[in-house]
């Protein structure tokens, strides 16, 4: 099971789904963020299971999934800075009651 | 003293019996970020999903990549996230309704996501071999430097960038108070 490249795959997939159903769902800003960061851990699960499995791509996966660390955490800091913006003017973190644009 | 292949009385693999256990992990609590009710929960939840997945990724044979996991995900962002969760927590937030109204649909969505996902990993022919093979720290460092130089220098740019901005856009405007703070 272990050894087999379909299992880490099919676990890659439920793992992007659970985020992509967080970041649809939630009303909460940072929650969203956190769906956010859950999607792009399944795709680095991803690219590492490809890199351990096919042997070309073996060293270049790392370097790819390191590579997407590093801008995931930017995205994560500019993220929550945003979030935090808003709030300092609407008083909310909740996703729904930022309709000021509507009318 | 050594220990063997297979965990003696069942005869299960080592690595397979990690494998579910780790992955049973990994989703519960990626279930719990995305439906608990109290957001410092959900934070806690996602600390421990980003530590399972590490240890996949070391199951995978990527030592590298499962120290860099830990450091940047659980000593970074976790922090981050909580640190943000609680600046924006209120008591008179609604804690009630943690869901739009059409979560409903969301969830029909991600569970059709799941299995289209699922269908075409298991019915798509990989050209992968049926043993995982290790990356060796040394290769990555030498590929990182020579290969990848321009990509590692463009993310040290960008990473500059996106604090610099994250302190400018968080920072409290001078002369302006925030109002109704206790």
């Amino acid at each position: 099971m272990s050894n087999s490249l379909d299992s880490y795959l099919v676990l890659s997939g439920f793992l992007f789904a659970i985020g992509t159903f967080g970041f649809l769902a939630r009303r909460n800003a940072i929650s969203m963020l956190m769906s956010i960061e859950l999607m792009l851990n399944a795709v680095n699960l991803s690219i590492l299971a490809f890199g351990a499995f096919v042997a070309p791509l073996k060293t270049h996966a790392s370097v790819i999934a390191l590579v997407v660390i590093a801008v995931a955490a930017a995205e994560a800091t500019v993220g929550l800075a945003i979030v935090i913006a808003i709030y300092r003017n609407r008083r909310t973190p909740l996703v729904d009651e930022y309709d000021s644009m509507r009318e | 003293m050594p220990i063997g292949d297979s965990i003696p009385p069942v005869g299960i693999r080592w690595d397979d019996a990690l494998f579910v256990v780790l992955a049973a992990t990994l989703l519960g609590s990626a279930l719990m970020v995305v439906t608990l009710r109290d957001i410092i929960r959900c934070g806690l939840a996602l600390t421990v999903s980003f530590a399972s997945l590490a240890g996949i990724y070391a199951l995978l044979g990527d030592p590298l990549v499962a120290a860099t996991q830990i450091l940047v995900y659980i000593g970074a962002i976790s922090v981050l996230i909580l640190f943000a969760i609680m600046m924006t927590q209120t008591k008179n937030a609604p804690a009630r309704l943690v869901f739009q109204t059409q979560a409903w649909v969301a969830a029909v969505a991600s569970v059709a996501l799941a299995v289209v996902i699922a269908v075409a990993a298991l019915a798509t022919t990989w050209p992968a071999g049926g043993q995982r093979l290790s990356t060796a720290t040394a290769d990555v460092a030498h590929l990182l430097f020579s290969e990848y130089v321009l990509p590692f220098e463009v993310v040290g740019v960008l990473l500059t960038a996106a604090v610099v901005g994250a302190v400018y856009l968080a920072r409290r405007e001078p002369g302006r108070r925030d109002e109704d703070r206790p």
